[in-house]
């Protein structure tokens, strides 16, 4: 398996779009640092690029890496080697490549012009969306053979987990703004990998105003060690599932 | 216990029973009382009726045992230095206090050490008082039984200067006293205000720093107050704010800090306030304005990493916003005179609605948030429409 990793992973490196994709990353997050004077505005910039655009290019990426390195799993196929060490290989090429190039392109940066607690929280809650999203692109990948199917399905997974997901949540809390769902909708938005990040970040940039909502039940919550742990849980099961389904659906397929 | 000179009238005192008040019975008006180093344990309260000067010499401790007042002053031109003052009597009916001063002037309580007592220093009626130097140190628990450091009731012309205060109720705690200076204190980890004044007018404030208290400053029904140079730090929960203003009027508030508060600086019912040259870094909320303040000029002010710059819950504002900096803002400059030349809106859409939904944000900095704070910024609808700085500065302010 190691070497079907390594292998993926320097064809994956080696690709334009992932080098693109880490200069645009360090192009941006260097120059936002650069540009502004404080250093929490650049972070509050980076938020938004690390929340939309990190999981649109892992998602869509991965996706389409997959479809492109069919002919090399049929090739593999053919070999004495089992299914699922020939899937597993990929997906953690693809996601040791995507994460590398998070690391050098908004990592670096980071760490060199804030390298607070804050930064290494982007940093981790940045790796984790990556993970999470590059799983679900497999599983969108395994769903069908048609690349432009598993491609849309991939974009409309992205779009409801960033956009949709936070307008419905929107809708409930002012439906129900008048009743006591507050731990009921704080348990929704852990549901979404990318509200988790979000909120991750947010318990570091934005402490003073938390700490100052009514019902401290958020603050108390995730600011504990408890609160970190069933948060790395949630986004860990993120990972997983989906990866775990596609396998399956891989392992039974007529290919 | 023996005059050291019969002119002079210099009184040591070493420890034995009632030691202390056995040597006031015996002194006249403008003795001077020397108390050695040594634990003192006196069956009454120690009242001084005639002035004198009350000299701790060691670090003395005066043990209250939790059984009432320590020290009672009843004569004007007093001083009373170098004392260890611990564990007064705790009570719901009385208000006792390590020292209590009545209806006198011309007082002076300096380097004193106050541990484990009720109320510490309590001012009655009392004018021209001077409290310096002091450390003051509390247990406070509960709200309800425990007490303020330094308690002005009635009073005028005092001076609180460069006294430690932490762990009582309230740091410092003002009722109607007036033409005060309260200067470079250190009030922190109170249960409930670092100070807190009602009723108080004319007062100044300068160079204090407020900081971990419960619910942070809150200066009430009180007007030509200046507060200069303070620092308002780390005053966090649901119920804190930095400075709380309630129908405060005609008020100074200039060059202070506001760092990491939940709530930098809450204003209700003030108005015709002066609020200039304040640096207002990473707080939650940097202001939140009630409907019913007017008047108020809002100039030359930092903000910085606030969540939120200013949130209000009226539709219209009654406020001048002139010439701050604001890291948030996005406009231009080019005719390269240092003002922006378009308008800031500091209040964002969804501070908006998060006055009427508290629990929104944990939606906040979310995809579909920044969706609608563009859209608003482009069509106003919810935020206040006069609620802008015409002339946001492109850089901050020195200070």
């Amino acid at each position: 398996m190691l070497k079907i990793i390594k292998y993926v992973l320097l064809d994956i490196i080696r690709s334009r779009t992932v080098i693109g994709y880490t200069l645009f990353l360090l192009l941006t997050s260097w120059g936002i640092f650069l540009l502004d004077d404080s250093t929490s505005k650049s972070l509050i910039s980076l938020v938004n690029i690390i929340l939309v655009v990190l999981p649109l290019v892992s998602i869509i990426f991965s996706t389409i890496h997959f479809y492109n390195s069919y002919e090399f799993i049929e090739l593999m196929l053919a070999q004495p080697v089992k299914r699922a060490t020939i899937f597993t290989g990929s997906y953690i090429g693809a996601a040791l490549a995507l994460c590398l190039a998070y690391l050098v392109g908004a990592g670096i940066p980071l760490m060199i012009f804030d390298g607070s607690a804050t930064a290494v929280t982007m940093i981790a809650s940045g790796l984790m969306i990556t993970l999470v999203f590059v799983s679900l692109a497999y599983l969108a990948a395994s769903l069908t053979r048609d690349k432009a199917k598993g491609t849309g399905i991939a974009i409309l997974t992205w779009f409801f987990f960033a956009v949709i997901y936070d307008a419905l949540l929107l809708l409930l809390l002012f439906l129900f703004a008048d009743y006591p769902v507050e731990n009921f909708l704080l348990g929704i938005t852990f549901l979404n990998p990318v509200d988790l990040a979000r909120l991750m970040v947010l318990l570091k940039m934005d402490v003073a105003a938390l700490m100052g909502m009514t019902g401290a039940v958020y603050s108390e919550l995730l600011g504990s060690l408890k609160g970190m742990l069933v948060a790395g849980l949630v986004s860990l099961v993120w990972v997983v599932w989906p990866f775990l389904l596609s396998l399956r659906i891989f392992n039974k397929k007529d290919i | 216990m023996f005059p050291v000179c019969a002119g002079a009238t210099i009184w040591q005192v070493f420890p034995a029973t009632n030691a202390v008040t056995q040597a006031i019975a015996k002194s006249s008006a403008g003795d001077t009382i020397e108390i050695q180093s040594g634990t003192y344990r006196e069956n009454t309260t120690i009242d001084i009726k005639h002035s004198l000067h009350i000299r701790g010499v060691g670090n003395p401790v005066l043990d209250g045992q939790y059984k009432g007042q320590i020290m009672s002053i009843w004569a004007s031109g007093t001083t009373i230095s170098g004392i260890h003052f611990i564990r007064c009597g705790k009570s719901n009916l009385e208000d006792y206090a390590a020292i209590k001063v009545y209806h006198v002037n011309h007082v002076t309580i300096s380097q004193n050490t106050f541990e484990d007592n009720y109320f510490c220093i309590f001012l009655l009626k009392s004018d021209s008082c001077i409290i310096r130097q002091n450390f003051i140190s509390g247990k406070a628990v509960f709200e309800q039984t425990s007490g303020n450091g330094i308690h002005l009731w009635k009073s005028q012309h005092a001076i609180i200067s460069e006294n430690k205060i932490q762990g009582q109720r309230d740091g410092i705690y003002f009722e109607f006293v007036t033409n005060s200076r309260i200067e470079n204190n250190i009030s922190a980890h109170n249960i409930r205000y670092g100070l807190h004044f009602m009723f108080s007018h004319r007062n100044q404030y300068t160079g204090n720093r407020f900081t971990n208290n419960g619910a942070g400053v809150a200066v009430m029904y009180s007007n030509h107050v200046h507060m200069t140079r303070n620092v308002f730090d780390l005053n966090r929960g649901q119920a804190s704010y930095g400075l709380l203003l309630k129908d405060i009027s005609d008020s100074r508030i200039n060059q202070n800090r506001f760092e990491k508060n939940s709530v930098a600086i809450y204003m209700e019912g003030s108005n015709r306030l002066t609020i200039e040259q304040n640096n207002f870094i990473r707080n939650g909320w940097a202001m939140r304005i009630y409907a019913n303040c007017e008047g108020s000029k809002i100039s030359n002010n930092n903000f910085s990493g606030n969540s939120f710059d200013v949130s209000t819950n009226g539709s219209e504002d009654h406020n001048h916003f002139v010439q701050n900096f604001w890291d948030k803002y996005e406009g231009y400059d080019l005719n390269h005179d240092d003002i922006g030349d378009i308008p800031y809106r500091p209040v964002s859409i969804y501070a908006m609605l998060m006055e009427r939904i508290p629990f929104a944000l944990i939606l906040y900095r979310s995809f579909v948030v920044s969706i609608f704070e563009r859209i608003e910024k482009i069509m106003p609808v919810i935020t206040p429409v006069n609620l802008y700085d015409e002339k946001p500065l492109m850089k901050p302010v020195r200070l």
